[in-house]
Order: C-alpha cells, then sequence, then structure tokens
C-alpha cells in the first residue's frame, strides 16, 4: 500500500546569531491513511519542527515531504493543525472561529447555509454547542482546545496536526479529551500526526509511536507499533499486561537509552 | 414501636381537634403580617451595603479634593492676588449661567471658547489619525520602511510642540490653520509609534492561523490584523488627545481668536485672576472626560 505522508531524508539547520543549528536530520518516515502517529521525545529534541514541516509552516533545509504524493510547499488547509494553546482569535465567538475555517475551504462552492450547517456540525462533534456564542475568553481552557479541534476537523483535512494539544490542560479534562478524540477520529477515520510528551496519551492514542533521540541534529531513534485492539478503554488498559509493555517500551527508549539533555551534557 | 405509637397518637389528635388547624394557619399568618423593618429586607440590606461601599470608593478621592481645596484657600488668604475657592466659585456661577453669549470677536461666552478649541483640536487630531494610523500599520508591517523612517521620527518626535508653529504660519499664512497644523504634528506620533508597535507585536500563532487557513490578505487584514492591533491604535489615539489638548491651550495663546486659550490670555491681559483659574478648572474637566471617553471605548475592544 502506498503511503499517504511520505518524509524523505528530511533535515532543518535553523540560522541563528550563534551560527547554524540542525534541529532535525535524516528523517525518514511513512504514514498511511487512516493511521494515528504520535511522536515523542524529549523537550527539545525537535519534535514539533518536525509537526511544523509537514504543516509547511517550516520549509525543509534538505529532503522531501509528499501528501498524497505531491510535495508539500507552504501551509494548507488540507493539513490542519491543533495548535498547542489552542490559537482561536479572542474577537471572535467559537461559532466564527470554525466558521472563518469553513469559510475558506468550502466556501466557494457551497451555500452560506451549508456553511454554518458544518460549523455548527463541527462544534457539535465536539460537544460544544452550547458555547457557540461564546468568545475565547468566556470558557475554559479544556473548552478552547475543543473548538480548536473542531476547526481543525471542520476543515476536512487529508491530515490531521496536534502539537501537543492537551499539554496545558488538567489530568481529568486531558483524560476527556483523549477519550473524544479517539471516537472522533474512529468515526472520521481521521490521519492523525500529534505530539506528545506524555507516554501514556502516546500509547492509548496512536497506532504507533515514533520515538526521537536527543537534539541537536534530532532523529527517529525507534517506531514502536501498538497493536491494542481499537476501540480502546481506558480503565481496561489499565490491567492490560500489554498495554504495560508498550508503556514500559517507551520509558525504556525515554529514560535508559535517551538520556534527559541535560544529563547528557 | 415508640414512632409509631407516637405518631398514632399525633394523628388521632389532629381527628380529636380539626379546628385547631386554621388556627394554626393564622398564627403563622400573624408574623408575615407583622411589616419586617425596611433594613431587614433584602433589598434593604443590599441598599445599606452599596451606600458603604459607595462611600468607600469615594471617600479617599473626596478627602482628596478636600485637602485640595483647603491648600488653594490658604495660598489664596496669604496672597490677596490670587481669588480664594468661593470667590472662584461665584465667578464661575455668573460665567456658567450665560455660556454662549456673543458680543463680537473679543467677547464671547465660555461655550464658545471650549467649543471653539474642541473643533480645532478635532480637525488636527482627525487629520493626524488618518494619515497616522495607516503610517503606523505599514511601518509595523514593513521592516524595509520602519527602518527607513525610524530616525526621521525619532528627531522630529521629541520637538516641542510650539516649536512648529513659525513654519504652520509662514507656511499657511494664517493662525486658524497654523493652530490646527501644531496640533497635527504633535499628535500624530503616538499613533504611528503605537499602531506600529501593536502590528509588530501581534502573537505569531495569530498568523500561524492565518497561514494554515490560507487566508486572503483581506481576511488576514479584517479578522486578524485589524482586530489584534486594534487595542494598541486606541492607546495610540488616547495619548495623542491628550497632547492635543495640551497643546492647544499653548497655540491658542500665542495665535488669538477664539478658543478657551486665548481666553486664558485674554483674562490675563483683563487681570481677571479668577476667570483664569475657571479657565485651568475647563481645561482640566475636558481633558479628563476626552480621555475618559477613549478608555471606555478601548475596554469594549479589549479581550484580555
Amino acid at each position: 500500500m502506498q503511503s499517504y505522508v511520505q518524509i524523505e531524508n528530511a533535515s532543518m539547520v535553523f540560522s541563528t546569531k550563534k551560527g547554524k543549528f540542525t534541529a532535525l536530520t535524516d528523517i525518514n518516515l511513512n504514514v498511511n491513511q487512516g493511521e494515528f502517529i504520535a511522536l515523542i521525545g524529549h523537550s527539545g529534541c525537535g519534535k514539533s519542527t518536525l509537526l511544523n514541516l509537514v504543516a509547511g509552516l517550516l520549509d525543509a533545509t534538505d529532503g522531501v515531504l509528499l501528501l498524497a504524493n505531491k510535495e508539500i510547499k507552504g501551509p494548507g488547509p488540507e493539513r490542519s493543525v491543533v495548535f498547542q494553546n489552542h490559537s482561536l482569535l479572542p474577537w471572535l465567538t467559537s461559532f466564527e472561529n470554525v466558521y472563518l475555517a469553513v469559510e475558506k475551504v468550502f466556501g466557494d462552492k457551497e451555500s452560506k447555509a451549508q456553511l454554518k450547517a458544518r460549523t455548527t456540525a463541527a462544534l457539535e462533534l465536539v460537544g460544544l454547542t452550547h458555547a457557540a456564542a461564546k468568545l475565547p475568553g468566556e470558557i475554559s481552557g479544556g473548552m478552547k482546545q475543543r473548538v480548536g479541534i473542531a476547526r481543525a476537523l471542520a476543515m476536512e483535512p487529508k491530515v490531521l496536526l496536534m502539537d501537543e494539544p492537551f499539554g496545558a490542560l488538567d489530568a481529568l479534562t486531558r483524560a476527556h479529551l483523549q477519550d473524544e478524540l479517539m471516537k472522533i477520529v474512529a468515526a472520521t477515520q481521521s490521519t492523525v500526526i500529534m505530539v506528545t510528551h506524555d507516554v501514556d496519551e502516546a500509547v492509548l492514542l496512536s497506532d504507533r509511536i515514533v520515538m526521537m533521540t536527543n537534539g541537536p541534529a534530532a532523529t527517529i531513534g525507534e517506531i514502536l507499533t501498538v497493536d491494542l485492539p481499537r476501540p480502546r478503554e481506558r480503565l481496561q488498559l489499565a490491567h492490560d499486561p500489554a498495554y504495560h509493555e508498550l508503556r514500559s517500551q517507551v520509558l525504556e527508549f525515554l529514560y535508559s537509552r535517551q538520556m534527559r539533555p541535560k544529563e547528557a551534557a | 414501636m415508640n414512632a409509631i405509637t407516637l405518631n398514632d397518637r399525633s394523628l388521632k389528635d389532629v381527628m380529636d381537634a380539626p379546628e385547631t388547624t386554621p388556627l394554626a394557619a393564622s398564627q403563622e399568618a400573624t408574623p408575615v403580617a407583622r411589616r419586617t423593618p425596611l433594613f431587614e429586607t433584602e433589598s434593604g440590606k443590599r441598599f445599606i451595603e452599596g451606600v458603604a461601599n459607595l462611600f468607600k470608593a469615594a471617600f479617599p478621592p473626596l478627602l482628596g479634593i478636600l485637602f485640595f481645596v483647603a491648600l488653594w484657600a490658604l495660598i489664596a488668604n496669604t496672597n490677596k492676588s490670587i481669588p480664594g475657592p468661593a470667590e472662584t466659585w461665584d465667578a464661575a456661577v455668573v460665567l456658567f449661567s450665560d455660556p454662549f453669549y456673543d458680543n463680537g470677536p473679543n467677547d464671547k461666552g465660555i461655550g464658545w471658547n471650549i467649543l471653539n478649541s474642541l473643533y480645532r483640536v478635532g480637525i488636527g487630531f482627525g487629520l493626524a489619525a488618518a494619515v497616522g494610523i495607516p503610517l503606523g500599520f505599514m511601518i509595523g508591517r514593513f521592516d524595509f520602511l520602519n527602518r527607513m523612517l525610524s530616525p526621521v521620527i525619532s528627531i522630529l518626535r521629541p520637538v516641542s510642540p510650539l516649536a512648529w508653529l513659525p513654519i504652520g504660519l509662514l507656511v499657511l499664512q494664517k493662525a486658524e490653520p497654523a493652530s490646527i497644523w501644531v496640533i497635527f504634528i504633535s499628535s500624530i506620533w503616538p499613533m504611528v509609534l503605537n499602531t506600529a508597535a501593536g502590528v509588530q507585536r501581534i502573537p505569531q500563532d495569530y498568523l500561524n492561523v492565518a497561514r494554515v487557513l490560507n487566508l486572503s490578505e483581506f481576511k488576514v487584514f479584517s479578522k486578524i490584523l485589524f482586530p489584534a492591533v486594534l487595542p494598541y491604535v486606541l492607546t495610540g489615539v488616547r495619548l495623542a488627545i491628550g497632547v492635543a489638548w495640551l497643546v492647544i491651550v499653548a497655540a491658542e495663546m500665542l495665535t488669538g481668536g477664539v478658543g478657551i486659550g486665548f481666553w486664558v490670555w485674554d483674562e490675563w491681559n483683563n487681570l481677571n485672576v479668577a476667570h483664569i483659574i475657571i479657565a485651568i478648572f475647563v481645561v482640566g474637566i475636558v481633558g479628563l472626560l476626552l480621555e475618559q471617553m477613549l478608555m471606555l471605548i478601548a475596554k469594549r475592544f479589549s479581550y484580555d
């Protein structure tokens, strides 16, 4: 089967005041359609940089990135991003924030009523119909992140890119949103690449976990296939030896083979 | 078992004496019929609380004003050429009882003077906004323009507003447009600089959203740039109107005509010190009102 997202020999070099800084080198990754990929690694390992390369917010210094056999050049709505800090426009209501994206993607082909229906449906998907008329400043952090997810999903992207989407949330809200995300992804068959630093989140949500070595010049250290059957239940997994085995494999990679950057230095 | 017997008994009591029930009801009703004192009701308590809060909020400023007036009275007492608060108040009552009289170009009511000054400030400030805000947007957006204009602005900005007056008189030949020119040139800088700073400080997140969505230039401006920069623009406008109002008095003293600044100078020539003090208060209060009005607008567009 042809891979959907192909990353070949990608590298990223930033020019800083102190000279060249190689963030990523020699990245090779193939993602299948409908697959859920988690990128995990210590902070500063360039996992967000890799996501931004796929998003097109950064241009790879070297190598090729393809989506459905087309080269990725610049950002575009077919690769929607859920940002770490929600990035909602504070002067627009939840509805308007989502509508802005919907209008951009479908505005040429569809009537206003259809666009509004899409927006409403996206908010319903994340359970926020009641907060449609609220400004971001009036809703909780978890709700803002859900609006961000609704905005990204409403664009019907080929790939959904998530940059530590639940990192800023408390544990209970995070668990709740992870469960919701699993249901939504199962329903929409989305292809997802998610950056995370949470081992449990990676094992719970993904089909494969891409573990990255420490920067500078970070690369993919190991890829772990998570073959736990879906739908996955948080509580059942807590007693599942296979889950714990996968979890300890990730932990082993992160803490024993890839020391924290501080200790390595 | 005890409970059952108790229940039985109470049931029996009720059955034996059915007429007690309406009696009890009427007894319960009496306390309601007796009127509770006003200050024990919920709304009464809230009223008292509100008055107390109002007093707490108003006390420090009132005390400050009281001290100020007392100091003024003290100074007026030692220096007989300065009229005291009571004398000034009496003069103000006379003055404001007929604010819009018109006895020729050099003798108009205080209302006309204020309106004329406000008109000049409005024109000069409006022109400054029309030029300064778009210029600020462009400086913020294009780094080249920023670096090109920065040295010029840095040199011109600290110049005292009145230093521009001779140039205005020379070029425009008349007093009226010259004072408007002074307002323009002194109130444009805060708007240019604040708008530019606002554009430069738009969070990268918002621009990333615009890039991922591939928004058109028009949408980027109307949905992201403009609302994100608006609070900065309004801060610039607020500072600018403060400067403009500050400058108008001095400009009118030099150029003459009808206006609060010229009025101050005129009353100085008449040696009517009470009117000069009234003018100081009028200038202060009008400036405060202008500022408060813009603060209200700014609050409406703040999303923090």
